[in-house]
């Protein structure tokens, strides 16, 4: 098979059957106003930054999406302000650029914000969540993006017994975003943490969620 | 089977498959994560192969000649510091003309340190008689490694994989593993030319004096310049064993309808692609056409892709210091002098020591070209680093 | 007995560095560099220490540092002192450092070289038992039984012995050193540096992210390393035992491997493997040569 101009090698290989013989170099039929979402993830080595991107890019894996996610990369070093991001699209995905323009901002250590410009590039109809014991109001945050917060730290401790918020960011941004589903985010966390690690991630996502809709809830009512 | 996972333990999943006797490699940032996966995947058992961590790259390097020269199919990795420390070693595996395969998960070089991509690395060893194939995402990486022993073991000269570091080792994304047997149908045992082997005594790697030495540089020349239809061949191979196109001597995309050509390699191509997407969107018709085998430089397809085009640009990420652009000099020389006057072929370097190459700078890059032929520049060079005193 | 020295503190190393919290190699550097004084050259190696303190634009050291390689800081220092030498300047102290890799592995022919053709420098050695910096690979450092990236069931090999290397190749100066006795740490660097020719001191530097403790448990589990007899503290002047640090209350091995990750495999639900018994043979063999 001889290549010519002509030839677009990102044409289409038909998807097979089942989901899982996708030929995945292909460039899968695209969906009518597909928008690739991007999601920039903030916190401090140690604290499961990179972890947290891949589960939710396994999750949209699981979901049936295409999803990439990657560090933004320093020395192997505890404590040190990290960047992870994740794209999800429901076409394969190209771009290799970092997230300059996030839609979503996952910050894992609050103080950070005090010396990192998290919220560089957040697109005005973007969102945030925050991992903080603060309320949005109490944060008071530079942006006209929605600001969510959430105690994961204190929840991680409670139900974790280690102060890594990521599953329960994981949690929450299932219910703020939609974009992830709760179920997908399980699997992913079952599939990476063995055992009783796992099952008490799965518990803390659970919690985060739950916090959340109620909070929906709570607001649709009013 | 398709799944979510980082380019590493891509590699890793994809050299195991290919079962090799002897793996040795020594750590160094980013390929550290295909080493530590091909450690857990020995100490899970799912693989019977001689694991040996050794003292350093040359280490390395100079185990997998031996244990290749005594007809074992063996595996390293490296990047940047590593391959120029084995660089000794890589020479004399070339000319030994033993089929190892090594992985370079390519990264700048010092002095200063840096750990971030880019391919100077792998540039300065293109002279070796190493082929050397260029990956644009981690399905590329994974499946080159199926093809590179193939290659390597039907020409008898050494491949090396090459993946953008952390670009690609370290990004999670969806790939295709293929089954043993699949891997096993597509690519069978190892079977050695030439051996040290006391039932038929041989000598590798002898003196050569003058009057013997300049014949060997010829063959292992001719012998790449043979095995770009090889590599050719063997990407059609993998074409219909495993339903996907990958690796090859170089990929179009967008090229019929293309005013403007850009030339590039790597995972950078992901990028590009998104970019000409978009200046489609906005009436600009601009072509990619990606190079995937470095070495040996395939400079009459090059020619055949390009010869209608008028506007050519080659974004690269390395540099020939004093010289300029390595990528760029290789496809200016793909065409006859006669043919370069009315054809418009700038170079830029970017991305050089893991500066981010981002969408706005390719855009910006072809506004220039279409409006000026640029010789030789920099993309998104920072001026206020730059000393007068310091040039 | 109590040292008569006087503890330095100059921080010659800044704060501000990137090092991990608790990380002993950080802190030892600070105590060398502080005894060695201002008129100090230092040739580092790449690894954790080079990382966290050189970063343009705002590098941590306060003497005159020069990094190239991995593998040759002993072979640069050596050039630093052949120079000084050869330009008559005014004597000056010239120090090579490195952790385990640069020192045992990959960089184990410079040393070679710098010790064997005798050239006034002193070479520090920060051991954290494995290749720390590109993410905890084995190296020839790391002890029997401790998990890394590249051993995952346990390390089945021996430590390799550098410091008895070093006597072999007739340094006139090896010590060992703990950062947990600061007095004796930067006795020795003064001691050291007061002998022509090569020194090699050989400096224990747990790593709490590597190992597998929390960060302000590295003190203490320095001290739980001599205390079991695993890490003997001693001086070896021109080929001889010169001193010693005795152990009067030893420990069973168990109480420092218990406190480290590294470890845990060794461990079922608590009750030590037949692995445990082979590291405290490791200590009795210390015990019965260095008369601990």
């Amino acid at each position: 098979m001889a290549l010519t101009a002509n030839d677009d090698v990102s044409k289409g290989l038909r998807p097979g059957p089942n989901k899982n013989e996708l030929s995945i170099t292909a460039n899968v039929t695209r969906k009518e106003n597909a928008i690739m979402i991007e999601i920039r993830i903030h916190g401090r080595g140690g604290q499961g930054n990179v972890r947290a991107a891949e589960l939710l890019a396994i999750a949209a894996f699981k979901d049936g999406k295409f999803a990439q996610a990657f560090p933004a990369f320093g020395a192997e070093r505890m404590g040190a302000p990290v960047q992870a991001f994740v794209r999800i699209d429901d076409k394969k995905i190209r771009l290799r650029e970092q997230i300059g323009k996030p839609d979503y901002l996952i910050i894992q250590d609050e103080m950070l914000m005090e010396t990192v410009p998290v919220l560089d590039g957040l697109k005005s109809d973007g969102a945030i969540l925050v991992n903080s014991n603060r309320t949005p109001e109490e944060l008071r945050l530079n942006t006209k993006a929605r600001v969510d917060t959430i105690p994961a730290t204190e929840i991680a401790m409670e139900i974790i017994g280690r102060p890594i918020p990521n599953a329960i960011m994981i949690g929450a941004f299932c219910a703020i975003s939609g974009l992830v589903s709760l179920e997908a985010a399980q699997a992913a966390i079952m599939e990476i943490f063995p055992g009783r690690i796992g099952e008490n991630n799965v518990a803390a996502l659970e919690r985060a969620n739950e916090i959340i809709q109620k909070r929906k809830n709570h607001v649709e009512t009013d | 089977m398709l799944k979510q996972i980082e380019g590493s333990q891509a590699v890793a999943d994809a050299v195991a498959l290919c079962r090799p006797h002897v793996i040795s490699a020594y750590p160094i940032t980013p390929q550290t994560h295909i080493v530590e996966d091909l450690a857990s995947i020995v100490a899970e058992g799912k693989l019977d192969t001689e694991f040996v961590n050794v003292e350093s790259e040359f280490a390395a390097a100079s185990l997998v000649l031996g244990a290749s020269a005594a007809g074992a199919r063996t595996y390293t990795a490296t990047t940047s510091q590593g391959l120029l420390l084995m660089t000794e070693v890589l020479y004399c595996i070339a000319g030994m003309r033993l089929p190892i395969v090594l992985t370079c998960a390519n990264r700048a070089i010092s002095a200063p340190l840096s750990i971030w991509n880019d391919h100077q690395d792998s540039m300065s060893i293109r002279d070796s008689g190493w082929i050397q194939i260029h990956a644009e995402d981690n399905q590329e990486a994974a499946d080159l490694h199926f093809q590179a022993y193939k290659i390597a073991e039907k020409t008898f000269l050494p491949v090396m994989v090459c993946m953008d570091g952390f670009i690609l080792t370290h990004a999670f994304e969806p790939v295709d593993i293929p089954d043993q047997d699949k891997v096993d149908a597509f690519l069978p045992p190892f079977r050695p030319r030439h051996t040290v082997d006391p039932m038929y005594p041989r000598g590798l790697g002898l003196f050569a004096d003058p009057r013997f030495y300049m014949e060997t540089r010829y063959i292992v020349h001719r012998a790449m310049e043979k095995s770009e239809a090889t590599i050719k061949e063997v990407s059609e191979e993998f074409n219909k064993a495993f339903g996907r196109q990958s690796g090859g001597l170089i990929k179009p995309y967008k090229l019929d309808k293309a005013d403007l050509v850009i030339v590039a390699m790597g995972s950078v191509v992901g990028t590009i692609k998104d970019t000409i997407d978009r200046l489609e969107e906005k009436g600009k018709h601009v072509g990619l056409l990606q190079v995937c085998s470095f070495r040996p430089f395939p400079r009459k397809l090059v020619y055949q892709m390009l010869k209608d085009k008028t506007n050519i640009v080659v974004l690269e990420k390395a540099i020939s210091l004093g010289r300029g652009g390595i990528l760029g000099s290789d496809v200016r020389w793909s065409f006859p002098r006669t043919e370069q006057i009315d054809r418009k072929i700038s170079n830029f370097i970017a991305g050089l020591g893991g500066r981010d190459i981002r969408m706005d700078d390719i855009e910006a890059m072809v506004e220039r070209v279409e409006k000026e032929h640029v010789e030789f520049d920099f993309l998104g060079l920072n001026r206020d680093l730059i000393l007068e005193r310091d040039l | 007995m109590k040292s008569a020295v006087k503890f330095e503190k100059k921080n010659l190393l800044a704060s501000g560095h990137r090092a991990c919290g608790g990380c002993a190699q950080a802190l030892a550097c600070r105590m060398v560099l502080d005894a060695a004084g201002e008129n100090t050259i230092a040739c580092v190696a790449t690894g954790c220490l080079e990382v966290f303190s050189g970063p343009y634009p705002d590098p941590s050291w306060r003497i005159p540092f020069l990094h190239s390689l991995f593998e040759n800081s002993a072979a640069v220092a050596s050039g630093v002192e052949t120079a000084y030498r050869a330009l008559k300047k005014a004597p000056v102290n010239v120090l090579a450092m490195g952790g385990d890799g640069s020192t045992a592995d990959i960089g184990f022919q410079c040393i070679s070289g710098m010790f064997e053709r005798g050239h006034n420098v002193l070479y520090v050695c920060y051991d954290n038992e494995a290749y720390m910096n590109t993410g905890v690979q084995r190296s020839s450092f790391t002890p029997f039984g401790a998990k890394t990236t590249t051993t995952p069931g346990g390390n089945r090999l021996q430590k390799k012995d550098l410091p008895q290397l070093a006597v072999v190749h007739g340094v006139p100066y090896v010590a060992t050193a703990t950062v947990d006795d600061y007095r004796d740490l930067q006795q020795k660097v003064k001691t050291a540096l007061a002998i022509k020719g090569p020194k090699y001191l050989h400096i224990f530097a747990p790593c709490p992210l590597g190992w597998g403790h929390a960060g302000e448990m590295s003190i203490a589990i320095s001290r739980l390393a001599k205390e079991t007899c695993l890490f003997p503290v001693y001086e070896i002047t021109d080929g001889k035992l010169s001193k010693v640090l005795k152990i009067p209350l030893k420990k069973p091995v168990e109480d420092y491997l218990k406190v480290q990750a590294r470890y845990k495999h060794l461990f079922k639900k608590g009750v030590p493997t037949t692995e445990v018994a082979l590291i405290q043979e490791i200590a009795n063999q210390n015990i019965e040569r260095f008369n601990l």
